[in-house]
């Protein structure tokens, strides 16, 4: 890959306020306390997976696009992050598919 | 200090973190993965539901979130030339950082005296590896968060430094996005 020197600061970007880092915070405090409600509560045992797979995607959504700016930063960040996420979750599928904890004949 | 930008228009440095975070995204994938294979396969106990305490870890995902916000700030505070504001959140980093590994060596601990080793059944084996790793992670990175907090205490790190901090800021920030994942997949999920 071919490299061009540039000064640093001039690759910075435009970042969230400070206001929007302490109101993600809040958000992501409020999903962790649901997550944690809905682990306490039986009434929602039977879709605590969907539930709780829901909550942790958004915390994990708003770290990467507001905490590490792929928001704001170039789309080829994503890409490669997005490439690295793919990759895991077809690992984790396959193996839990193999090892027949989902898929037919799973034993949970 | 000057920085090399890539085709692509993004700082090495950054990139190469970035391409760092995806390979550690799929070593991440595999650790979980092998959890989740062997989950409720154990012949013996302790088992999950016996032994993890969702209390003290929910306290440690919240102190991990708000590391995760402190970091930020400091990037923040470093890039805007505010060297007292990058002092203060990089010390509160490392504060909370610290608080999150005590409380993961308070639970190892606990766990070993109820009966859970690495050897015990295929839960332990499989939650000490990937929790250990993701420990180890934090470590390198309270490490990390160490040498730039000495470096502002010295005063090297004005806003021409700004790229050090948002390169380890992406490490700190992918650290705790695993944890996310971890405490919802091994915790909440059992």
């Amino acid at each position: 890959m071919a490299e061009h020197p540039t000064h640093e600061t001039a690759h910075a970007g435009a970042h969230a306020s400070k206001g929007t880092y302490w109101l993600i915070a809040l958000v992501l405090g409020i999903l962790t306390l649901l997550e944690v409600a809905v682990f306490y509560v039986p009434l929602l045992h039977s879709v605590i997976v969907p539930i709780l797979l829901v909550l942790s995607s958004a915390k994990f959504a708003l770290v990467a696009m507001f905490f590490m700016h792929l928001k704001f930063d170039k789309p080829i960040l994503t890409t490669l992050f997005a490439g690295g996420l793919v990759v895991a979750t077809a690992i984790i599928l396959s193996m839990m598919l193999l090892f027949g904890t989902i898929g037919p004949g799973a034993h949970m | 200090m000057d920085a090399h930008a890539t085709t692509f228009g993004v700082p090495s440095r950054k990139m190469a973190m970035w391409v760092f975070i995806a390979s550690e995204c799929m070593f991440f994938g595999s650790l979980i993965a092998t959890y989740l294979s062997y989950e409720g396969k154990s012949l013996v106990g302790p088992t999950p539901r016996e032994i993890l305490n969702i209390p003290l870890t929910s306290v440690s995902t919240f102190v991990l979130l708000m590391s995760s916000l402190a970091m930020v700030l400091a990037l923040e505070a470093v890039q805007t030339g505010n060297r007292r504001g990058a002092r203060m959140w990089l010390g509160a980093v490392v504060v909370l950082g610290g608080l999150f590994l005590a409380g993961q060596v308070y639970e190892f601990r606990e766990f070993y005296h109820e009966g859970l080793t690495l050897q015990q059944n295929l839960f332990g084996a499989t939650f000490f590896v990937l929790t250990g790793f993701h420990g180890a992670h934090v470590t390198v990175g309270v490490i990390w968060m160490v040498t730039l907090l000495v470096m502002s205490l010295r005063g090297q790190l004005g806003p021409e430094r700004s790229l050090d901090v948002e390169v380890a800021g992406l490490y700190w920030h992918f650290v705790d996005v695993v944890w996310i994942v971890i405490f919802t997949v091994v915790y909440l999920i059992q």
